[in-house]
């Protein structure tokens, strides 16, 4: 069946329709990674948006359960230039068409993704439609694709109860962690599963206890702190500053998420009270925006964003460069940043723009990158025992402890 | 970090002569960083014995030496030249050796010379099986159970601890020489033993066996400050136990989820971080197929084959990067060359898909084994570029140049089902030939996965494409057919096969809808970022990016494709020269080609670059969307001079000597006219097209003839018959492939052989000199020693050549290069061969003579005569240097192949030797070549009776220098008659002691076998000399050859002059 990608510029792209039949309306992105197609799709932050992946053969692998990033996939369509017709890989649990189609996730394939790229590069991230419908009256639907806003989606992404992901204790075995709400046992499998080594060297977070705010917040997030030995309780993201407060944690973790930061008001608000406390506090991506928010600073949308696993970032303090797994629309505005209150630890090294923020006097760092890959270089998971070492008020915290600087 | 301001001359150490493991991929690296530290101000010595390379160019380096590639003579150079610093990792394997001599023995010290890059201790580390094994050990990466063994007894008891099968590496080889695995004793003592021999310092790792998993290779960089980046991964079709440059190979991996691919990545960095390498470095891993369980196979410390082609594969410049690295600079301070808004630790993103196919010398080592082991044979390769892998891999198989074109182009049909499984459990190059036809048997993806271990993800693309041939073959053409069957590179022809019809009328069809090829960039970012430097692929179905320049003039240089015997990186020299020439002239310059290992195909060559296949359809297609003005043909080789017709059909104007005078060259009768109407004399002959017409000619010429296919490059096919039984048998090998053209019959004359290159502008001509070879007629001239300037014939014969170069090339209206080989008998000169075009020895003439020769032919080309470009026309005054070419080969890798010289090209590659004096010249060109005696003093010589009298002059020599001969029974007797004592061996035939138990004893020097008349039937002497190559022993098959020898060991002497060729 022939579908179609109409972008609100009016330019269309005829190809084959795969997964779902549904016509949706939504922000249009492109993701640069080669592999980890699953780990975007099951990444909430793509929430209200629909991918276009640039490398042209998608679907080689299949779907292996055990590395989805959250319990469903997110993005509202998927644009590819090439399905794989099998897929092939020991883990696989079923085709890509498969998963599309049982989680209502339409899209297109047999595009020109590199055209399509080049137009969003060129003009900027906007909306589109995917519709099977051939029969489409331009006139009519543009309005309507340009009408789209992408919203209010933390809400839709957050779990809807607080829930407590114990640690995992040795090494060798990670898993499975049984969860509650949207951790499902499976998903926690995946560190142990068929002896897939651990990047964990040392158990240094045991007996610590972490309050995850999720904003939409990839399963590696907790993970990661958990094969460290921490206990991590993960509450919704109406979750009010006090009762986190009241519970005591020895850290709090801001997740990543979707959308624009600006539209988190009621978050902001109680991420600034966090802020005033002293618990050390590490952020990611929209959770780093937000902080950057509620301490006075500024966000603003970029062009066509950050999405891959490919950018460089630079660590300010000790200029070595890390290849950084991305995925952000909107970026802190370094040009309003109040010294006093924030500076800048990390940038991107192509562009110049915040990747990362220290908090002068506080036990505060936030990154605007996923130290927690999936998809993309694990290069940046020395951060989550930095901030171990930050809830265990190790003197310097660390900043110069990073890979490869022997 | 800035730079190192401490660094300001330093020295380059080139890989030397080609040979198959170590190809043309190091003078792309080798170039490319001589070109990056000379934009940094910094004073290049480059040191390379390989004439045929760009890096060796005055323009590339600032001092060049073309010196043998001896520790000795670097530590000469450096005495000399006093570099301050040295850069050893951009040589390969070779370059790396010698580098770490030059330091261990504190030489470098010494002389206050730093190694740059990557330290000595980090390479120790790396290359060091126990010293590697131990370090990975520490930082928990895995290794596949393994010990280092000095003897075969502990090969023997470790093997017998870990089981069978094991596999076998030496250390310090190239293109791992000598490996192999050994399913039971009696194969690893073979394998072993050969290859304890050939490791540097005696070592051969042992280690389980892991054939079956996938092989990963990462591509990483990093700098001194620890940014580490990967460039490319690459996925191995051909799982563990094929040589990766034998292997099939895509880029980026195709079957590994973010899990396996980060799980490697991470590894990838660990390893180089814990290395402390600085620059570049290729880990290869093994990946179990069902498990996260994974192996690390080895480390290279250094550019490599797969960084060239992570480099073409991806557009990062990983070598020009390796070098400003090697001087002090940090990943974020370097300036990605293609975006110019990224920098160097950007890791390159592709939205395409690359795919690599080994060029294989089997078209030219007919009774070689085919098998690919882990011992590399490939001469060269091809990649190419698409959005899917179908489309990729299609474009590579026709890119080969080896009568492929698609799926079919192997016939296994006649096979059953059980002979294809049999057939399937054959590791060759026809491997996915047999697992298409497999498919089209009905034979399950599960089947063919359990014997080949190939992934069924690899296989079910195959299907796609056999089921395409399928739908062709018995469904209508519609256009959506033909749309698919485009998107997948189906070329025009083979549809046109497929369907019945007319390739016109495809092509009419593609046309009347719209079906043109688009081309995309290779932009390193998968366009997220705008990119600047157009580097083409093409694909069906997209918009194209490409896109018609108007303003300057616009020429097409065709390039070579893949390396093989007979058309190397020469050509590829003279289609950059070429290049730069038009480009210095205004010219807006294209290059087209395939090869990822050469110069033309880095992305800063040309205006433009299309990465394509060399066929009428691709070169059209790019015709279509640029429109030049012209196009060269006679830089690239055979491959540019086939695509003449068409482009002509094109519309496409040939600059320089016009197509039709081309083909009076080549065809027979055309070229006999000329040669009446010039009055040059050549040996009789005529043309046939059946063994029967074959033997007629030959009857009436009267044997010893020459039959040779025409239009080919290196004499593929050639060869001289004595009988009309031989006539039969070469006939039919020729015919094996269906021939264009006629196959020549002359009678073989035997004399000195001449080469000439020249220039002529339509009216003059310019030669630069003379070369004489060694060897008399008989032996290819690619496989003859070649001299600068002729040192054995007069006066007399010069002008005559001379004077029949000039008639020639104008009877033939040669506009641009022209080559000439001639054989000179008394005073007599016969003409052999004309070839109006580039040759193998025009890089060696002009860096000898100092005449830019590619340079003048350009300029030519567009319009200047030689006059105008400051040169008197006629023969160049000669120089005041003997400069001699050494052919050298690659037998030892190809188990099988017939060593003895022929009228077949056998060579790999070439070294040169340059002296004022001719025996020390000749004594460089032997030790370039790796020929360095003696050592023990033991020879076997074994000769046909026709060659007796000159062997005894040989063997008197070799008896005077102190060594012991050994000969068989007749050859034994003729020298001891004449008074070189000479002591017999038995035949292999008879009873032990043989003279194979001498070879293998390993303290023989050198063998001296000349075969029997006409192509050697005999077994003996064939496993003589097989064995004698693949124990170290060198063995030599023509008395000119074992004459120069001696006079070059008579000649040896310790201390040679150098010669900066830059100053020439």
């Amino acid at each position: 069946m022939k579908a179609f990608l109409i972008l609100e510029d009016g330019t269309v792209f005829e190809g084959i329709h795969i997964g779902a039949d549904r016509e949706i309306i939504s922000e249009i992105v492109f993701n640069t990674s080669m592999a980890g197609y699953l780990e975007v799709l099951t990444d909430p932050s793509y929430a209200g948006q629909a991918v276009c992946m640039t490398y042209p053969l998608i679907g080689n692998y299949g779907i292996c359960k055990d590395d989805m990033e959250s319990l469903k996939p997110w993005p509202d369509g998927l644009l590819v230039r090439e399905l794989s017709r099998i897929p092939s890989n020991f883990r696989c649990d079923l085709s890509i068409q498969q998963f599309l189609e049982e989680n209502n996730v339409p899209g297109v394939a047999g595009i020109d993704t590199r055209a399509l790229t080049k137009i969003l590069r060129e003009k900027g991230t906007m909306n589109g439609m995917i519709t099977t419908n051939e029969n489409f009256v331009l006139e009519e639907i543009l309005p309507e694709i340009k009408k789209y806003v992408t919203g209010k989606v933390v809400e839709r992404v957050s779990c809807k109860e607080k829930f407590v992901v114990p640690p995992s204790l040795t090494l060798e075995q990670n898993g499975p962690l049984s969860g509650e709400a949207k951790f499902d046992s499976g998903l926690y499998g995946s560190g142990g599963r068929e002896g897939r080594p651990s990047l964990v060297k040392e158990l240094n977070g045991v007996g610590l206890r972490v309050a995850l705010l999720d904003l939409g917040a990839k399963d590696n997030i907790a993970r990661s702190l958990a094969e460290r030995g921490c206990e991590v309780t993960v509450y919704p993201c109406s979750t009010s500053a006090e009762e986190i407060i009241a519970s005591n944690p020895d850290g709090i973790m801001l997740s990543n998420g979707p959308g624009d930061p600006k539209e988190c008001e009621d978050i902001i608000r109680e991420i600034r009270k966090l802020y005033d406390t002293d618990i050390p506090i590490f952020a990611i991506c929209l959770g780093h925006q937000l902080m950057a928010l509620a301490t006075g600073a500024d966000t603003y949308k970029m062009k066509y964003g950050h999405r891959g696993g490919n950018h460089p970032v630079k660590d300010l303090q000790t200029g070595r460069v890390y290849i950084s797994s991305q995925n952000h629309g909107y970026v802190v505005d370094m040009d309003k940043l109040d010294p006093k209150v924030a500076v800048p630890a990390f940038i991107n090294v192509n562009d110049g723009t915040n990747e990362g923020l220290a908090y002068t006097g506080k036990n505060i760092f936030t990154v605007q990158y996923h130290p927690e890959s999936c998809p993309g270089p694990q290069d940046s998971r020395y951060l989550f025992d930095r901030f171990i070492r930050m809830m265990r008020g190790d003197a310097g915290e660390g900043l110069l402890d990073t890979p490869g600087n022997q | 970090m800035p730079k190192n301001p401490n660094v300001k001359r330093v020295m380059v150490i080139g890989s030397g002569p080609i040979v198959i493991g170590q190809a043309a991929e190091f003078d792309y690296a080798g170039t490319q960083a001589c070109r990056s530290l000379k934009e940094e101000g910094v004073e290049v010595i480059l040191v390379n014995s390989n004439p045929a390379t760009i890096m060796t160019d005055k323009d590339i380096a600032d001092k060049v030496y073309i010196e043998p590639l001896t520790v000795k003579v670097l530590e000469q150079i450096i005495e000399k030249e006093k570099p301050d610093s040295i850069l050893p990792t951009l040589g390969g394997q070779a370059g790396l050796n010698l580098g770490m001599e030059l330091e261990e023995s504190g030489f470098l010290a010494a002389h206050g010379v730093t190694l740059l890059g990557t330290t000595a201790a980090t390479i120790r580390n790396a290359e060091g099986r126990q010293e590697f094994k131990d370090l990975m050990e520490r930082i928990g990466e895995p290794c596949a159970a393994s010990k280092v063994v000095e003897n075969l007894e502990d090969g023997i008891d470790f093997t017998n601890s870990i089981g069978y099968p094991v596999v076998l590496r030496p250390a310090y080889t190239l293109g791992g020489s000598g490996g192999g695995i050994a399913h039971n004793q009696a194969e690893l003592e073979e394998i072993l033993e050969n290859g304890l021999r050939l490791s540097r310092v005696g070592q051969v790792l042992v280690e389980r066996c892991i054939a079956g998993w996938k092989e990963i290779e990462y591509e990483v960089m990093r700098d001194s400050a620890g940014n580490c980046i990967t460039v490319c991964n690459m996925e191995n079709i051909d799982p563990v136990g094929v040589h990766t440059g034998d292997s099939i190979v895509v880029a980026p991996s195709q079957t590994l989820s973010d899990k396996e691919y980060q799980m490697l990545r991470t590894s990838a960095l660990n390893i180089i971080n814990e290395l402390r390498i600085t620059g570049g470095c290729n880990v290869q891993f093994a990946l179990h197929p069902t498990s996260f369980e994974y192996c690390v196979i080895e480390v290279n410390p250094r550019v490599s084959r797969s960084s060239a082609l992570a480099s073409k594969a991806t557009g990062y410049p990983i070598a020009k990067v390796a070098a400003k690295i090697a001087l002090g600079y940090t990943l974020d301070e370097i300036k990605n060359a293609i975006t110019q808004k990224t920098y160097a630790s950007f890791e390159p993103t592709l939205d395409y898909c690359v795919v690599k196919l080994p060029r294989l010398p089997f078209d030219k080592f007919i009774t070689a084994k085919r098998t690919l082991t882990t011992q590399m044979k490939a001469t060269g390769e091809v990649m190419s570029i698409c959005d899917s892998f179908e489309g990729a891999l299609m474009k590579a198989i026709r890119s080969l140049e080896q009568h492929v074109d698609c799926l079919l182009s192997y016939d296994f049909s006649g096979l059953s089902v059980e002979e294809l499984e049999k057939r399937l459990k054959v590791v060759d190059d026809q491997r996915i030939w047999v697992i298409a036809e497999a498919i089209r048997k009905g034979i399950s993806y599960e089947t063919i996965h359990n014997i080949t271990m190939i992934d069924v993800w690899f296989i079910d693309k195959i299907a796609i494409l056999v089921e395409m041939e399928q739908a062709l073959r018995t469904q209508e053409l519609t256009v959506p057919l033909l749309k698919e069957a485009k998107r997948i590179e189906f070329p025009d022809n083979v549809i046109a096969r497929l369907t019945g019809k007319r390739e016109e009328e495809i092509k009419k069809l593609r046309y009347d809808n719209g079906i043109r090829a688009a081309y995309k960039m290779v932009d390193t970012c998968a366009a997220e970022f705008a990119a600047s430097t157009p580097y083409y692929y093409s694909v069906y179905g997209g918009e194209c990016e490409a896109r018609e320049t108007r303003g300057r003039k616009k020429v097409l240089v065709l390039g070579s494709g893949p390396i093989r015997i007979g058309q190397g990186i020469e050509f590829d020299y003279c289609s950059v020269h070429a290049t730069w020439a038009f480009s210095k002239a205004g010219y807006e310059t294209i290059i087209i080609n395939n090869n990822p290992e050469t110069v033309s195909t880095d992305f800063d060559i040309a205006d433009k670059l299309y990465f394509e296949p060399l066929t009428p359809e691709d070169v059209e297609s790019i015709v279509n969307i640029e429109k030049p003005d012209g196009a060269v043909v006679q830089f690239g080789g055979q491959t540019a001079i086939k695509l003449t017709e068409s482009l002509m059909k094109m519309g496409v104007p040939i600059l320089g000597t016009k197509a039709e005078d081309v083909d009076a060259a080549e065809d027979r009768e055309l070229f006999d006219k000329i040669l009446e109407e010039t009055q040059i004399p050549r040996a009789a002959g005529g043309t046939v097209y059946t063994a029967e017409e074959a033997k007629e000619v030959a009857n009436r010429l009267g044997y010893p003839v020459l039959v040779r296919p025409s239009y080919v490059l290196g004499g593929q096919g050639m060869q001289i018959a004595i009988s009309d039984a031989e006539i039969e048998e070469f006939m039919a090998i020729i015919n094996r492939i269906a021939q264009d053209h006629p196959i020549l019959v002359d009678k073989y004359l035997q004399g000195k052989e001449i080469e000439v290159d020249a220039v002529c502008d339509g009216r003059d001509i310019l030669i630069p000199g003379i070369m004489e070879h060694i060897e008399r007629t008989g032996v290819h001239s690619g496989d003859s020693i070649s001299v600068y300037p002729a040192p054995t014939i007069g006066r007399l014969i010069k002008e005559k050549i001379a004077e029949y170069t000039r008639r020639l090339a104008k009877a033939l209206h040669v506009k641009g290069l022209i080559n000439i080989q001639f054989i000179a008998i008394g005073e007599d000169v016969y003409v052999i061969e004309v070839n109006p075009r580039s040759s193998r020895t025009v890089p060696y003439i002009s860096k000898v003579t100092g005449i830019p020769i590619v340079d003048l032919a350009t300029e030519v080309i567009i319009g200047k005569t030689i006059r105008e470009l400051g040169y008197e026309p006629g023969l160049q005054p000669e120089a005041e240097y003997y400069a001699i070419k050494m052919p050298v080969f690659s037998f030892e890798k190809i188990r099988g192949a017939e060593i003895s010289l022929g009228p077949e090209m056998k060579s790999t590659g070439e070294c040169l030797g340059i002296a004022r004096d001719f025996n020390e010249a000749l004594y460089k060109a032997f030790l370039g070549a790796g020929v360095s005696l003696p050592k023990y003093k033991n020879m076997i010589i074994t000769v046909k009776d026709a060659d007796k009298g000159e062997a005894i002059e040989i063997g008197r020599r070799f008896e005077k220098l102190g060594y012991t001969i050994y000969a068989t029974r007749s050859t034994a007797a003729a020298l001891n008659e004449a008074g070189v004592k000479a002591r017999k061996v038995n035949k292999i035939s008879q009873e032990s002691p043989t003279v194979m138990d001498l070879i293998l004893g390993h303290k023989i020097d050198l063998v001296i076998d000349t075969p029997t008349q006409g192509r050697d039937k005999s077994r003996d002497g064939f496993l003589i000399r097989r064995t004698a190559i693949e124990t170290g022993v060198h063995c030599i098959t023509a008395m000119d050859t074992a004459k120069a020898l001696v006079t070059s060991l008579e000649n040896a002497s310790n201390d040679l002059t150098l010669v900066d060729v830059a100053k020439l």
